[in-house]
């Protein structure tokens, strides 16, 4: 019996909140009260974090990598841009779920040509699934704006009640509800068993196949789910903006979007956020610095923090939380560690 | 005597190359039957015939009677086959509650469960202690697999495919490479087996299969060249011709 419990106890404790976690999205309301002239920026980020996010959970979780994530994300923002600007569903929440659904759908028809291969064989599919569609918009202009994109697209209040504002107030706290909100049902679904099977095929499919996993099926799954995630990013990019044109499709998107979790590390569901900030920050900055070259810079920074390795600056990172919480508590800080980095 | 696995008339050949030659075995309800042959015999090609990694040529693979030729490697560990694995193949990052705990909520249909939190089913809590206590794995049980002792790994691994409930269990070389300290701790786990098991052992120790083992095949250029129980087995001449290094000329 106590063995049991014992056994239940260790289980749930990987998915218990741990206080750095209750200070991330603490820390995360409150920009909107400390920043309230950069909510353009900061919504510009969460949607990002919420797009890597999704890529995080094929990746970093079941092992899927994908160059051509975008497409799930343009899917979105065209099907979001489309219903509000023919009026066809102009509730923006009801939208929101609507245009995810549609690139969820993509994301299972396409999840058979992508669970079969390895992994070159999966950068190919992905990155072609994405060429694929970014020239159907272009084909098909009398439906997507061609290269102008869709144009005049008026978002209707949320829920009847809050309009969108010219400053993105109204669109920083939308986007930060549904960023949180999907975050509470990844970190829910990571810890699940389903989550846990996915860690194994990850680690080891013909292992995960030989303890009775149906590694295909729990592929198409996730990649299913995560295709939905991309969608809602892509959706809130159309709403918060009133934009929706041809480089939602780009391969740019989708390579800065592997730049951004390998910078926030993966496979513990904060890397997709805390890489989108750092990603964010840093282009604004190197962009101010130098407008022409700042990618160059971006380069160097990836370069450098590869050969440094994640696992020092974190623990650069951490010395003084560290420090604060010893000196107060009697002992180190916990904090959410990435599964690459775990000791 | 009721047949627990049996194959008929078992072939498989890479390209030009015939690793599997009208292998007809049969593995009794309950039986400690080992299968051991030189190296290059065939033994691991015969493993992944049986589990459904590699698709024969030619013949049947039969367990309880049911032809599971074409069943994917999962669906035949729901039916009741399961394995170890001769080299490392456990989760290097993930810990042995959450490997032994993945194997019963899969067998126990929840694996697809997305919405509750691992640690929060009794009746998998339960098993998964249970488990853990009887490979002594308990104390060992948060840390990651890759840092454990080798020999908590192999007893890992056993535990792993015990906990998938089988019927018949494959064991593929479950004390290879393990130090002489911790070898104890496998042989006991494998001879304190459930008698209900049916194990097929293959196996290179001649200790082990000996000790082990009330029936052995001799599996010999991918073909099977003598069967019996042990002490006939050891006489046979062709057996030892084959363990002396001699050529065979059948």
């Amino acid at each position: 019996m106590t063995a049991a419990s014992d056994v239940s106890s260790h289980a749930i404790a990987r998915a218990r909140w741990r206080p750095a976690e209750i200070a991330f999205w603490i820390l995360a309301l409150s920009c909107a009260f400390l920043f309230p002239s950069r909510y353009l920026i900061m919504t510009d980020i969460l949607r990002l974090a919420l797009f890597t996010l999704s890529l995080d959970l094929i990746l970093g979780y079941a092992g899927i990598v994908s160059l051509g994530h975008a497409a799930f994300f343009g899917v979105g923002a065209y099907s979001a841009g489309l219903l509000a600007l023919h009026g066809i569903i102009n509730e923006p929440v009801i939208a929101l779920v609507v245009a995810g659904l549609v690139a969820m759908v993509l994301g299972f028809l396409t999840s058979f040509l992508v669970i079969r291969g390895v992994d070159l064989t999966r950068l190919m599919v992905t990155l072609g699934i994405a060429l694929l569609l970014e020239a159907l918009a272009e084909r098909f202009s009398n439906i997507t704006g061609g290269t102008d994109g869709l144009q005049g697209i008026e978002m209707q209040p949320i829920l009847g009640l809050f309009a969108f504002d010219m400053f993105g107030k109204t669109g920083f706290f939308y986007s930060l509800i549904v960023l949180f909100l999907l975050f509470l049902l990844a970190r829910r679904i990571v810890n699940s068993p389903f989550g846990l099977s996915l860690r194994a095929i990850k680690n080891n499919p013909l292992r995960a196949s030989a303890i009775g996993v149906p590694v295909n099926r729990r592929l198409i799954a996730i990649y299913t789910i995560a295709a939905f995630y991309a969608g809602i990013a892509g959706a809130l990019f159309t709403q918060t903006t009133a934009l929706a044109s041809l480089d939602v499709f780009a391969f740019e998107r989708s390579a800065d979007l592997m730049l951004v979790l390998v910078i926030g590390g993966t496979g513990y569901l904060y890397g997709g956020l805390i890489g989108a900030v750092v990603f964010k920050m840093l282009q604004e900055l190197f962009q101010t610095i130098t407008p022409q070259y700042w990618l160059f810079w971006i380069g160097l920074v990836l370069v450098v923090m590869v050969l440094v390795g994640r696992e020092r600056i974190h623990r650069w990172v951490l010395w003084g939380p560290n420090l604060v919480s010893r000196q107060l508590f009697g002992r180190k800080a916990v904090m959410a560690v990435p599964e690459s980095d775990a000791p | 005597m009721t047949i627990a696995l049996e194959t008929r008339g078992l072939e498989k050949s890479f390209g030009g190359l015939q690793v599997t030659r009208e292998l007809s075995l049969k593995v009794e309800q309950g039986a400690r039957h080992a299968l051991i042959g030189p190296n290059g015999a065939g033994k691991t090609t015969v493993i992944n015939l049986l589990t459904g990694v590699l698709k024969p040529n030619a013949g049947w693979i039969l367990l309880e009677g049911n032809d599971i030729t074409n069943l994917p490697v999962h669906k035949r560990v729901l039916r009741g086959l399961s394995r170890t694995f001769q080299i490392n193949q456990l989760y290097a990052d993930l810990t042995p509650l959450e490997t032994v705990g993945l194997a019963v909520s899969e067998r126990l249909g929840r694996g697809g469960d997305w919405w509750r939190r691992m640690g929060t089913r009794d009746e998998v809590n339960q098993e998964v202690a249970e488990t853990l206590g009887r490979f002594h794995l308990l104390d060992v049980m948060n840390e990651r697999t890759a840092t454990l002792p080798y020999g908590k790994q192999r007893l890992l691994e056993i535990a792993v495919a015990i906990a998938t409930r089988p019927r018949v269990l494959l064991l593929d070389e479950p004390a290879a490479g393990v130090p002489e300290s911790e070898r104890h701790d496998i042989l006991a786990a494998v001879a304190a087996l459930p008698r209900d098991v049916t194990v097929l052992l293959i196996e290179h120790d001649m200790d082990l299969v000996f000790s082990f083992a009330d029936r052995i095949s001799v599996l010999v250029n991918g073909a099977m060249l003598v069967e019996g129980p042990p002490d006939e087995v050891a006489r046979d001449p062709q057996v030892k011709a084959v363990y002396l290094g001699e050529a065979v000329h059948a």
